[in-house]
């Protein structure tokens, strides 16, 4: 019995494989909607994803300052310090003290004239830079610490943390309409292609049912078929989007030294650590449902 | 094996010896349009039997096989095949039920991307056959027809003649009870058509139950074996030695 399962195994394995060259040019065709429809797809997620990475990287240079009322003591100033790195949206901050900050700029700034200056026009001037993670949350941190005692006043735009915010949220959603309208187009046209391919061969599983094959029998070989060909589909451009992506990023590097320097752009492994799974899954999972789905709708013989 | 299962195999034991292999009671088979494609059939095949099924266009014939082969069910009445009732056999056990029966078309059905040997072993790895054994059968029945020669060929290299002969073999292998053929030498030469035809008698008198449908009159006519004769959905007569009669068929 086991033997005989294993043989049955074996058997629609192997035809399973030379289905893909016995319908050599479906199979061809059905290889190059998926690796068109999948590398359409990777090439949009990864300038989108490029360009999501360079908007939250400016914006978390972006910062707001907090000044305390005159006569705050340094350890309380550390203290409020403290309270806002507590907050969850918060990045990172930084405490620039008078006397430090005027140092730095009589050093760096003034040279000889320096002498000229004997007290800090800085006084009383102590604040803490913030950095957020999120820009679209500086409303609730600036009325957050707004509300903390000894805290005079806050510098921030709110224009600034507007557009950004905006700009980001824009992104965001032409990301995710872009990216499903392609996977909608990438399943129709993949699915189409499969249910073409096996409906030319709606003889061949008649002949199967016909002799008393089981629904398995019948099924198994064309599902491994449309797995394979998901899986070469999904392959195929992830290999030439990831050299095209590698070169792409050396060349940029090397030519446009300048525009690297400023902006920051995503590695092919973190591209690939979303668009692997992805591209596989969609080609994989297409190839499965597709012949699955075509193939039920023949064996009712 | 269960009481329950044993009971069940008597009855359909029972209902074989009674009735016959195939057994058709006041079956009618309707679509949704028109006239029903078979009308209160009666009908007795009994083990062994070379039965003939003629008839014009539209006389039912190709629905009496589609309902054997239970690709249709009745709309009413009962059909039973080797003591089954096939409106009871659910839609996971028709192939297990199918592979007692073999079947040959006129437009031979082969799958023509794989070789004769192929496509007669394709039978018996549906029914998953040790491949051991399968080396031995396929030989065999290949040699039954006259093919074993041509087992590497493939079958669009081959004569009509030949195809059916492999679509004979693939429909044998599995030493069904029953044998269908609908129109076997519809697309065949005189010369061919009779090799079939004394293929089918040799098979028959093996003890394998042979039912052609066929418009072939001089085959009929020459053959003297039980005649039914079918006209728009009835049986209009059934002879044992029949002849195909022009006037039944008008």
């Amino acid at each position: 019995m086991i033997m005989k399962k294993i043989n049955t195994f074996f058997y629609t394995l192997l035809q399973g494989i030379l289905n893909i060259f016995r319908n050599k040019w479906f199979s061809l065709a059905s290889v190059a909607t998926i690796s068109a429809c999948l590398f359409l797809l990777g090439v949009f997620f990864a300038v989108v994803a490029n360009a999501q990475h360079i908007v939250k990287t400016i914006q978390e240079e972006i910062c707001l300052t907090v000044f305390f009322t005159e006569g705050t003591s340094t350890e309380r100033m550390a203290e409020v310090q403290g309270i806002i790195d507590a907050r969850p949206e918060v990045l990172r901050t930084q405490f620039h003290g008078a006397d430090e900050e005027w140092e730095w700029f009589r050093e760096n700034h003034l040279h000889a004239d320096a002498d000229d200056f004997w007290e800090n026009p800085l006084e009383g001037m102590d604040n803490i830079s913030v950095y957020m993670k999120d820009i679209s949350q500086q409303p609730a941190l600036v009325t957050f610490i707004q509300s903390i005692p000894d805290v005079d006043h806050l510098n921030y735009s709110p224009s600034l943390a507007n557009t950004f915010s905006g700009v980001n949220g824009l992104i965001s959603y032409v990301f995710v309409a872009i990216i499903v309208i392609l996977l909608v187009v990438s399943i129709f046209l993949i699915s189409n292609t499969v249910t073409i391919g096996i409906s030319v061969r709606k003889e061949e599983i008649n002949i199967m049912k016909y002799i008393g094959a089981k629904d398995f029998f019948v099924r198994a070989p064309f599902v491994l078929e449309g797995v394979l060909i998901g899986l070469v589909g999904a392959a195929i451009p992830l290999v030439i989007i990831y050299n095209g992506y590698n070169s792409l990023l050396k060349y940029v590097v090397d030519r446009f030294a300048m525009l690297s320097s400023l902006l920051d752009f995503l590695s092919v492994e973190e591209i690939f650590r979303f668009l692997t799974p992805v591209s596989l899954l969609v080609g994989v999972g297409i190839g499965f449902f597709g012949s699955m789905s075509t193939v039920k709708k023949h064996l009712d013989v | 094996m269960s009481k329950r299962k044993e009971l069940k195999l008597q009855k359909q034991k029972q209902i074989m010896e009674e009735n016959g292999i195939i057994y058709l009671d006041n079956v009618t088979k309707a679509y949704s349009k028109g006239s029903p494609a078979i009308n209160g059939i009666t009908l007795n095949i009994y083990r062994g039997e070379f039965v003939f099924i003629v008839g014009d266009s539209g006389s039912g014939k190709s629905t009496l096989i589609r309902l054997l082969l239970r690709e249709l069910t009745a709309t009413s009445g009962s059909v039973y095949v080797m003591g089954q009732d096939l409106a009871q056999i659910k839609h996971r056990k028709i192939p297990t039920f199918r592979r007692n029966l073999g079947v040959v078309f006129q437009d031979f059905r082969l799958l023509n991307d794989r070789n004769v040997y192929e496509n007669v072993a394709f039978a018996q790895r549906v029914v998953e056959t040790p491949n051991r054994e399968i080396r031995h059968n396929v030989p065999a029945v290949l040699a039954t027809v006259g093919l074993a020669g041509k087992y590497k060929a493939k079958t669009t290299q081959l004569s009509g003649g030949e195809q059916q002969r492999v679509a004979l073999a693939r429909a044998l292998v599995n030493n069904p009870s029953i044998l269908l053929a609908d129109e076997p030498t519809g697309n065949l030469d005189p010369h061919n058509s009779w090799e079939i035809m004394s293929l089918l008698e040799e098979i028959n008198q093996r003890g394998t139950t042979v039912v052609v449908v066929t418009h072939n009159r001089e085959i009929v006519n020459t053959m003297k074996k039980r005649v039914i004769a079918m006209k728009k959905g009835v049986i209009v007569s059934d002879m044992e030695e029949g002849i195909y009669d022009d006037n039944e068929e008008d």
